[in-house]
């Protein structure tokens, strides 16, 4: 069944009968060809891609819980491709053209919204290091502004200009970043897996890994062992736990990262900005909350709620931005956890056992990533190559010594 | 969270700041571990779902590093000790 | 203006009237009122519209779950959207608008969307505006956003105040209603610190609202007692207007004072309100219940009210919410509205009970089996239709409706650390599950003891338990209260026709939504959530929330539990941004950190720059100087002319002293100290252990087992961290002990070719290139006085470092201008300081991004691998040691005319603008008055290599492209003849 706004006006003059299931319930086979572990963003996305751009066909994506029930779910909806380094750039301006035109490719209205994201510079220092990105962006194909303190005012002007402990000196621009609807992604995406035949198996929590002469055989499951030609785990949060099956230790820690909505306002702020002195972000949701963060927590968990020091700290920064919030009211506060990995940069990439490979590491940037790396993991895994926008983001980089260390914090996952 | 600091008494989690796992007590000897036996102390992790050993370093007090026994899951602190300590009951000299 | 639904008693001070105005139409009302309760007293049931569909809203609840009676309070910079005027304590003056209705609340343009209902169905949004893809942005989203949100900010500053504060105690009694009484009481005489914190007014909770005796007087009579009794203890804190807001580790609870939101504005010198953070032993939550109602066919109009609202307002408030008033019940409980409100001489016209058989109520119409199916009436309730036991149905005039489905334990801050509630079928309704804050316990209705007495009897049973965790005794007794039955059959939406029945009002999810979600298989709780928007309003779904689940095990065969709940966060109710926040905000975001020479340089008019949290002189403009360059330029050209004086207390300072010391110096830097001779310093590289040097500064031996570290202002404390690490956890045993003095000294460097000069005139040393040759270092005394001199160089030229004790600081700064008369010796800042280690050649913060090695600087050299340091081993790894890594050079433009700009990236002359012909950047740049053109320091694939190469600095951002020459980032003085000098 198609979307459209001639489907909704077919439905709504006939009682809305007419609505098909989202998608299947299906029992799971004994054997698949491919199975992704995990129903979250990536996971989905890399069985939509598998089947619709690499022709593979027998295809289950396992979930322990409800489909998008992972980051996809609990993020702050930040699209964009602002990147330094020349292993993350070109992979994140791949993921931004893809999310570009996804809505139409799978038919489902994520309300993909370029309303443009906005870094604030605040010293002389900072303003030299968003000109080296900008024009990293820029060589990289993606769209950079460099804006001054005063065309900054011209867009914002309610921002702290006038008595601010750091003053704002212009920012970083890219108009093509922005937000997405962030559960439409993982609904679209399961939607358009399934309409091409991908069995989406929720309940179903991967308890081992099947291993034989060094080749991945299955998984073993809560709903039991279901045979697998290759696996794919994209289970942020949960990495270490299913890699371990694999006896796997990771360059990674999950840590809990809050986020934050206020009760509905009318709509002041277009676009997605960032606080340069300080731990705090912020859009605007089309239904009028204040959609904001900052920073971790700082130490390890899988709590999946964050405590208090983080949450004044963040709610600092917003009054320290934008006085005028004082006054509008924080409604929710949230935790998700993160694979904070030890250079702040992914991991796309084949293990040491045959057939099974992973998809983690993003850190807090995963949902932007969506498209990209269900792009680049079911390359992976269709012909076993990376894509070219992923090649970097190997396990053997820290060995190597090539880290993607945006933030230049070293191998220390909570200062990424 | 609260940390029961095995000097100073309870303070609270914020006048602290967090490294990680306390395996980063066991550093290999530069002069004779290989690049991998380092590759492997720095970059990789445990990161269990349960209790979880950790160092914290009480920057805002007396300046301890402390092992924190932790349970990532609840939270739950059960274990709280000088990384000094723990460190010589490792072996660590000098 | 008359109070035509103002009736007899209630907790308000009648012999007062307050005036106030709701859309500019002026009322009036009591002390002791809400907004609510005044405006309901005035006829007023029309207070707000809906998100989606734009109805007509009026208030439902009495308390802090409402989720209609929304409005803007205030205005101007006071201005505060989203205000629930249930929880709204009226004062003289007060102003109130509607909000998310144009042109008016009455005649509501956007309310033509519930003429579309039918397209706006769950999740349509998902469905459509596909096409054009440019569509989105330009033409459908503007439009969704011009309607979207509910309240508006005045987009001013806010001009109230906010504290922060702590508080400790053994027990935190969360709510103040019967149960929170009791716990409080009995903790209390027992000798517990005892915080008792209420979100209300006035303390008492649903004795304030209820006709019920405790103890043998009126509820509300016992409450009052209670609270005296407590509040005169010395080891009770009790606090109104306090909501507990949220659950976090270890005891420790939010929450949110407002001090000031019952006046017109804060008292002088009083802050809004203030957010304590409150450290508990153990924690007790009365929070009470909320009751639900039952879902029917346009169930959403304003005059539909709960039913313990109904009687809440006519007990506490002296308000009858109509003027003739039915019920709508499933149990007991909604009986009680009637009876109550029937006593009070209010019209009680029918009672519509959905259970069959059992006794009636007397002197009322009382319908067994019976459902109330429809309502009428278009800003307002004017009827309701009921269907009775045998189906037949009757429309009844009336213009209140209380709806009782039963009650819901507020189990919200339980379900703060993600644990679910567990359902118990005889009150149907989830409780407290297992697995919630460790020491908090829920009593009362909070844990489904629903009548007086099993509220009170849970409560003095676990606060008693408290104290005898804590190791006290406690002893209670138990006043007299009802004990009745909770009788319920569950109800949760009634059968009937194609209309619309909301069970979220705000955001118009109704049960045609949970319907559909379940037809397109969204049926996980989570799912529906997402879908529908259930449960994602202000009052996230403490009303409605449980119907949704109801229809959705109805629809799919399980039960509610098995449907299960989605998981309430914090905070309990919507938390002022303001609160959370504090002081922490403009100027006062962070600590400013001054030197002890800052006041000396505001009076010599100097520019000062953030530096971290540091304020730090970054020029000194002379009279006529315009432009900022002038008068760096000056700075610099007369400091490698003459001598200049620079304020660098910044910098970390660190003494190292113990018998291990020089050997820990070997492990911390990559280079080697322990060769260094008593009376020198060196320049040290800090590397992290995966090889990346992270700092650099010079340390000085000053005696056998003593040094002074120095460290970059930004890494200070960072590098004071780490060497505690390596002290206390690497290597345990040695003999080394640190103190961070950075605090302790005030530094500055005199550099130029009469430093020396100038420096001789106040020390009392001989300070001579013999007696204190470069890189010498030492204890000295400035007129008798302890003091510290460093010969070491930044800027290139001939230069000291002289520290003093802080206090001496401003004192030492005036001595040294004093004594530089006679060379013109000028104070220069950060800017010019980064001019002439540009000119030097020397890294700082833009070249140490933590991505850099040793051999990226051109500093390779300096990694000994003769010895164990941190970072050295993982700096060998293959990629870092690369021949054609990038390495440091200089830059300058090909014509000395054109400018450079730090971030440029460098091409090949000819190459295009990719990425695949990106070979480096441009990390700091300046312009040099020394050589007249700017430079820049850059970083260059295989740069050593490439010195003389001409290439482009481009600046896509900008749209320039500057013919460059690589050149030895050493500009000035390569050979460093003038810093011997």
């Amino acid at each position: 069944m198609r979307f459209s706004a001639l489907k909704i006006l077919k439905e709504a003059l006939t009682g809305h009968k007419g609505w098909q299931p989202m998608w299947r319930d299906p029992v799971p086979q004994a054997e698949y060809d491919y199975v992704i572990v995990g129903g979250g963003g990536h996971g989905l996305a890399t069985a939509y891609y598998l089947a619709k751009e690499f022709g593979q066909a027998r295809i289950a994506v396992l979930e322990k819980g409800y489909l998008g029930g992972g980051n996809v779910g609990r993020n702050t909806t930040i699209i964009r491709s602002n990147y330094l380094l020349d292993g993350n750039e070109p992979f994140y301006e791949f993921s931004l053209k893809l999310w570009e035109g996804l809505e139409q490719d799978f038919n489902f209205n994520a309300m993909v919204s370029q309303r443009g994201i906005l870094n604030l510079i605040h010293t002389d220092a900072a303003r030299d290091a968003a000109t080296r990105r900008g024009n990293a962006m820029l060589l990289n194909g993606a769209d950079a502004e460099l804006l001054t303190r005063d065309q900054v005012r011209a867009m914002y002007p309610w921002l702290n200009f006038d008595n601010a402990r750091f003053p704002i000196k212009g920012g970083l621009l890219q108009r093509r970043g922005g937000t997405v609807r962030h559960d439409a992604v993982a609904w679209g995406y399961a939607r358009g897996a399934d309409m091409r035949g991908v069995d989406l198996i929720q309940n179903c929590e991967v308890t081992g890994l099947r291993i034989e002469g060094g080749r991945i055989r299955g998984v073993d499951t809560t709903r039991g062992h279901i045979g697998a030609r290759k696996v794919g785990v994209a289970v942020a949060g949960s990495s270490g736990k299913v890699m371990s099956y694999a006896g796997m230790r990771l360059p990674i820690e999950s840590h809990v990262l809050q986020a934050f909505v206020s009760e509905g306002l009318k709509p002041f702020i277009d676009g997605v900005m960032t606080f340069g002195a300080g731990h705090f972000y912020v859009s605007q949701s089309d239904k009028g909350g204040l959609v904001f963060g900052g920073d971790i927590d700082g130490y390890n968990s899988y709590a999946q709620r964050g405590n208090l020091p983080v949450i004044e700290d963040v709610i600092e920064g917003g009054m320290a931005l934008m006085p005028a919030i004082g006054r509008a009211r924080l409604l929710r506060t949230w935790g998700g956890i993160m694979d904070m990995s030890m250079d702040g940069s992914p991991i796309i990439d084949k293990t040491h056992v045959d057939g099974l490979y992973f998809n983690g590491g993003w850190c807090y940037g995963g949902f932007k990533a969506t498209p990209a790396s269900g792009w680049c993991f079911a390359h992976l895994l269709a012909r076993d190559e990376p894509h070219k926008t992923a090649a970097a983001y190997r396990f053997d980089r820290f060995l190597r010594g090539a880290m993607i260390d945006e933030k230049g914090q070293g191998a220390q996952p909570n200062l990424h | 969270m609260i940390i029961n600091h095995p000097i100073l008494g309870p303070r609270d989690a914020a006048e602290f700041v967090y490294l990680g796992d306390a395996a980063l007590i066991n550093r290999p000897d530069g002069m004779t571990a290989s690049v991998e036996t380092f590759h492997d102390y720095l970059y990789l992790r445990d990161n269990p779902a349960g209790e979880h050993r950790e160092l914290w370093y009480h920057e805002q007090g007396d300046r301890s590093w402390l092992v924190v026994t932790r349970n990532t899951v609840t939270h739950e602190i059960t274990k709280v000790e000088l990384a000094r300590d723990v460190a010589r009951a490792q072996g660590r000299s000098k | 203006m008359t109070q035509v639904n103002r009736i007899a008693g209630g907790q308000i001070d009648r012999s007062q009237t307050l005036r106030f105005t709701f859309d500019g139409i002026p009322y009036q009302g009591h002390p002791g009122d809400t907004l609510a309760s005044a405006l309901l007293a005035n006829g007023v049931r029309l207070m707000g519209r809906s998100f989606k569909y734009h109805r007509p809203r009026g208030v439902i609840a009495a308390g802090s779950e409402e989720p209609n009676a929304l409005v803007e309070l205030r205005t101007g910079a006071r201005l505060e959207p989203n205000t629930r005027a249930t929880v709204v304590e009226l004062w003289d003056g007060l102003v109130a608008n509607s909000q998310n209705r144009w042109p008016s609340l009455r005649f509501d343009a956007l309310a033509i969307n519930d003429r579309f209902n039918s397209f706006f169905t769950a999740g349509f949004y998902y469905k459509t505006f596909m096409w054009p893809a440019a569509f989105w942005e330009k033409v459908y989203e503007p439009i969704i956003r011009r309607a979207a949100g509910l309240g508006s900010l005045s987009h001013l500053e806010d001009p109230d105040a906010y504290d922060k504060g702590f508080l400790h105690c053994d027990l935190l009694v969360i709510g103040a209603g019967p149960a929170g009484l009791m716990a409080a009481l009995t903790a209390g005489r027992a000798g517990l610190r005892v915080i008792l914190a209420d979100e209300d007014y006035a303390l008492g909770g649903r004795l304030n609202a209820e006709t019920f005796e405790v103890g043998g007087q009126a509820g509300s009579d016992w409450a009052a007692g209670v609270v005296a009794e407590v509040s005169a203890l010395p080891n009770v804190r009790v606090m109104r207007r306090t909501t507990v807001y949220g659950a976090f580790d270890h005891g420790i609870y939010g929450a949110v004072e407002r001090v000031s939101d019952h006046l017109a504005e804060p008292l002088p010198g009083k802050v809004r309100q203030t957010a304590w953070k409150i450290y508990s032993r153990r924690a007790i939550l009365a929070g009470g219940a909320t009751e639900r109602p039952i879902a029917f066919e346009n169930n959403d109009r304003p005059g539909v009210m709960l039913a313990g609202a109904l009687r809440a307002y006519a007990n506490r408030w002296g308000v009858a919410a109509g003027q003739r008033v039915a019920v709508f019940t499933n149990n007991d409980d909604g009986l009680r509205s009637a009876t109550d409100l029937q006593a009070k001489g209010v019209d009680v016209v029918a009672v519509i009970d959905s259970r069959e058989g059992g006794e009636l109520l007397p002197g009322i119409r009382h319908l067994r089996g019976a459902e109330v199916v429809d309502s009428q009436g278009r800003l307002g309730l004017t009827g309701i239709t009921v269907r009775d036991a045998r189906g037949r149905t009757e429309v009844i005039r009336v213009d209140a409706l209380g709806v009782s489905g039963g009650w819901n334990p507020n189990v919200n801050l339980l379900s703060h650390h993600r644990s679910h509630p567990t359902w118990r079928e005889d009150i149907a309704a989830f409780v407290p599950g297992t697995g919630g804050p460790v020491g908090l316990v829920a009593v009362g209705a909070a844990a489904g003891a629903f009548s007086t007495h099993a509220a009170l009897a849970s409560a003095a049973r676990a606060a008693a338990q408290v104290v005898s965790d804590l190791g006290g005794k406690a002893s209670y007794d138990l006043p007299q209260a009802e004990d009745a039955p909770v009788a319920i059959s569950p109800l949760w939406f009634v059968h009937s026709g194609k209309g619309r029945a909301w069970i979220d009002p705000q955001n118009d999810v109704t049960i045609k939504d949970v319907k559909l979600a379940h037809q397109e298989n969204m049926i996980s709780v989570e799912h529906l959530k997402r879908y529908t928007t259930l449960g994602m309003a202000t009052d996230q779904g403490k009303t409605g929330n449980v119907i949704g689940l109801a229809v959705m095990a109805e629809l799919t065969g399980r039960s509610i539990p098995e449907t299960g709940t989605t998981v309430y966060r914090p905070p309990y109710t919507p938390v002022a941004l303001g609160a959370l926040a504090g002081r922490s905000r403009g100027k006062e975001f962070k600590p400013f950190r001054l030197t002890p020479s800052h006041k000396w340089a505001e009076e010599q008019g100097a520019v000062f720059v953030e530096v971290g949290m540091w304020l730090r002189t970054q020029w000194v403009p002379r009279q006529g100087e315009t432009e900022w360059r002038q008068s760096v330029d000056r700075e610099v050209l007369a400091t490698r002319k003459s001598v200049g004086i620079c304020d660098v207390t910044t910098l970390g300072k660190i003494d190292i002293q113990g018998t291990d010391a020089a050997a820990f110096l070997d492990r911390v830097y990559a280079n080697t100290f322990s060769t260094l001779p008593v009376g020198r310093c060196r320049y040290g590289l800090m590397l992290r252990e995966d090889g990346m040097v992270y700092d650099d500064g010079t340390t000085a031996r000053m005696g056998p087992n003593e040094f002074v570290m120095t460290t970059t202002t930004a890494n200070a404390v960072l590098v004071y961290r780490n060497l505690e690490f390596a002290r206390q956890v690497l290597w345990p045993d040695m003999d080394v002990q640190i103190i961070s003095t950075t605090e302790a000294w005030a530094q500055y460097s005199v550099a130029g070719p009469n430093a020396r000069k100038l420096l001789q005139k106040i020390v009392d040393q001989d300070i001579s290139d013999a007696a204190f040759p470069y890189m010498g270092a030492g204890e000295i005394t400035v007129g008798g006085l302890r003091a510290r001199l460093f010969r070491i160089s930044f800027s290139g030229e001939l230069a000291y470092e002289i520290a003093v004790p802080t206090r001496y600081g401003d004192a030492l700064i005036r001595a040294l201008v004093e004594a530089g008369r006679e060379w013109d010796a000028v104070v220069y800042g950060t800017e010019a300081l980064g001019v002439m280690r540009v000119e030097k050649g020397h890294v700082a913060g833009n070249e140490l991004n933590g991505t850099s090695t040793a051999l990226n600087m051109g500093l390779g050299k300096m990694v000994s691998r003769k010895k164990d340091a941190i970072g050295v081993k993982l700096s060998g790894r293959e990629v870092l040691v690369a021949e054609d890594g990038l390495r440091l050079v200089g830059v300058k433009p090909v014509n000395p005319a054109h400018p450079l700009t730090a971030g440029s990236h460098l091409l090949k002359i000819g190459a295009t603008p990719v990425v695949e012909h990106d070979d480096g950047w441009l990390t700091s740049m300046v312009y040099s008055p020394h050589l007249g053109h700017h430079i820049a320091l850059a970083y260059l694939k295989n740069g050593a290599a490439r010195i003389g190469e001409r290439m482009r600095a481009v600046n896509l951002l900008a749209r320039t492209d500057i013919e460059v020459d690589i050149v030895s980032p050493h500009f000035i003085d390569p050979e460093g003849e003038r810093l011997r000098g």
